[in-house]
């Protein structure tokens, strides 16, 4: 096991960050720690790091029991949101210095360095200081130089918070294809869904310092144990009075088995698809999203008579979840 | 004609103020040449009083740069109950007059004390003494090297640190390979300020230090020495000696400044 996380309990005055929080990660995943901020999944991760220490429950890394060791000892590498870029050396010398510390020999770290600088891209920037950088740069430095140590475990706090929308889209990818180069066991926090289910293996779902699921992005996207969980990684709707995904509803014209007549109050297009709102003959508002072909051919306006009807097999899962 | 007169104001205050009283000791250091000067500047209870100055100084800057590095730390990295008294102790020495610090050392260390008699009878002199002076002289410059590092440790915040501990690097390898390395410019400043402070201290030394010529006598205690005894020659030119020192350290305070912001 990468790492184990057992029973975890961490209160900061009355509040309560994380409330006997259990996860397994694998060696060699990549995980999402997801959630919304304040939730505890920062915390977890600085406890795993050693930044942090639990009131109570174990940490284990690659089978050692970490609890009580300090950060140097974990052999993890810790990227922090504002890159934490030590700002009076040089990119080489900010990646160097986890060599350096460990008194390799010179010639071996300056081929490591390289090796890294190549990797991330900043062979050309060696010589630069942090200043110099751009903020993807910046953040590609310090993962560099957190994985310089070959650590057996890679912590990345949210690590993209910080970019303009368009370089977090990048780095996001090169993360993913990073890991499958480097194989290495890493966590990476997140409160954007879509970051999670992009990038990672398995998504650890925290809310009120617990854990609410735990599995693939599609497991929690199709499989939602809960209605925060259900809201929290993608959009829903009700039909029914079931929590539904609104892609997963069907527009017909005309009644059949199983179908809901609604009246549409608004059709709205949004680049490639689009949005219907709808009232059905219960009152309960609904909206549904359709692609741009299928909306053409519905002909749907404002008072059109529309019969509604879930098509997921999944509907039973769904609706174990009340409203 | 606003702007004039506030400028006309502004010049002719520091003029009475600071120009003239400076000027004038220059000039009147100068006024019968270079021979007299010479003659003072070679004496040698005032040699020996330079010594003192020196010694006094070099301890007390060396003491509190360490010192003072150490508090700002604990200020702003860490967080413990009666943080906030040791803040407002740090400035203590502002507001308190030097000779009541001198005092205050004294009470606590003079040979009638309990402390004080006890270190007495194991050979330890501190009032009267170099310990007494150096005390007195760092607890008047306490707050300079603490007040100029904590912001800047503020600023830099603690994740650099983090980031070092979790690449392996222990306590002292990151004080001196990441925080000492980005507090540099403003610890230069606190040592320059604190070195001026202890070379131009005056009321506390002359309490702990008895003014014993030849003896614990400093720079400043011999200006007025020599003053009180009519010796006015040799008390303008110490004076304009530590004057251009400090007008030296002044002038290194400028140069250093700009780099604060790089």
């Amino acid at each position: 096991m990468g790492i184990r996380v057992h029973n975890v309990v961490k209160r900061f005055g009355d509040f309560v960050a994380l409330n006997g929080v259990s996860v397994d990660i694998p060696t060699g995943s990549l995980t999402a720690l997801l959630g919304p901020s304040g939730g505890g999944k920062s915390t977890l991760l600085r406890i795993i790091a050693g930044l942090e220490h639990p009131d109570a429950g174990l940490i284990e890394i690659a089978g050692e029991n970490s609890t009580a060791l300090p950060p140097q000892q974990r052999n993890v590498g810790f990227v922090f949101q504002h890159y934490a870029a030590f700002k009076h050396m040089t990119v080489r010398g900010n990646v160097a210095f986890g060599l350096e510390i460990r008194k390799r020999p010179r010639k071996e770290i300056e081929a490591r360095v390289n090796e890294l600088l190549d990797l991330v891209h900043l062979r050309q920037f060696a010589d630069r200081y942090p200043a110099q950088l751009s903020g993807g740069q910046r953040q590609r430095m310090a993962l560099a130089r957190a994985l310089a140590v070959e650590p057996q475990v890679l912590l990345l706090d949210e690590p993209f918070g910080a970019l303009d929308a368009k370089v977090r889209k990048e780095l996001r990818d090169w993360l993913r294809r990073l890991h499958d180069e480097v194989h290495v066991t890493t966590v990476f926090v997140t409160h954007d869904q879509e970051e999670a289910m992009e990038v990672a293996d398995e998504i650890v779902v925290i809310n009120h310092g617990s854990i609410e699921q735990i599995g693939t992005p599609d497991q929690l996207y199709d499989e939602p144990v809960n209605e925060f969980v259900m809201n929290f990684l993608g959009p829903v709707t009700r039909l029914n009075g079931v929590a539904i995904r609104p892609h997963d509803i069907e527009v017909l014209t005309d009644p059949e088995h199983g179908t809901v007549p609604s009246t549409v109050v608004r059709s709205v297009r949004l680049g490639f698809e689009v949005r219907v709102d709808a009232i059905a003959d219960d009152g309960q508002e609904v909206w549904v999203q359709i692609t741009r072909g299928e909306a053409d051919r519905l002909d749907l306006k404002a008072g059109s008579e529309v019969f509604l009807r879930s098509v997921t097999d999944r509907v039973g899962v769904l609706s174990s979840i009340s409203a | 004609m606003h702007k004039y007169a506030l400028r006309f104001i502004g010049v002719g205050y520091l003029t009475l103020l600071v120009g003239v009283p400076v000027a004038l000791i220059f000039w009147r250091t100068f006024e019968h040449g270079l021979a007299p000067v010479w003659e003072s500047l070679t004496d040698s209870s005032v040699l020996h009083a330079f010594r003192v100055t020196a010694i006094v100084a070099f301890w007390a800057v060396l003491l509190n740069t360490v010192f003072g590095v150490g508090v700002a730390i604990l200020l702003v990295r860490h967080r413990f109950r009666g943080r906030r008294l040791l803040g407002v102790l740090i400035d203590l020495p502002i507001a308190v007059s030097p000779v009541v610090v001198g005092l205050a050392l004294i009470l606590v260390y003079g040979k009638f004390a309990p402390l004080g008699g006890w270190l007495n009878d194991h050979g330890i002199k501190i009032i009267y003494a170099y310990p007494g002076m150096v005390l007195a002289t760092m607890f008047v410059s306490l707050p300079l090297v603490v007040r100029e590092v904590a912001p800047v440790l503020e600023e830099i915040g603690i994740e650099q640190e983090q980031a070092a501990w979790t690449l392996g690097a222990n306590r002292v390898q990151t004080f001196r390979r990441v925080t000492l390395p980005a507090i540099r410019w403003a610890l230069t400043y606190g040592v320059v300020l604190t070195m001026a402070r202890s070379l131009g201290e005056y009321g506390a030394v002359a309490v702990v230090s008895g003014r014993l010529i030849d003896k614990t006598q400093t720079a400043t205690l011999v200006v007025d020495e020599r003053f009180q005894n009519f010796d006015q020659s040799t008390a303008y030119t110490v004076s304009v000696t530590l004057a251009i020192v400090a007008i030296m350290i002044l002038i290194l305070i400028n140069v250093l400044r700009p780099k604060e912001h790089t």
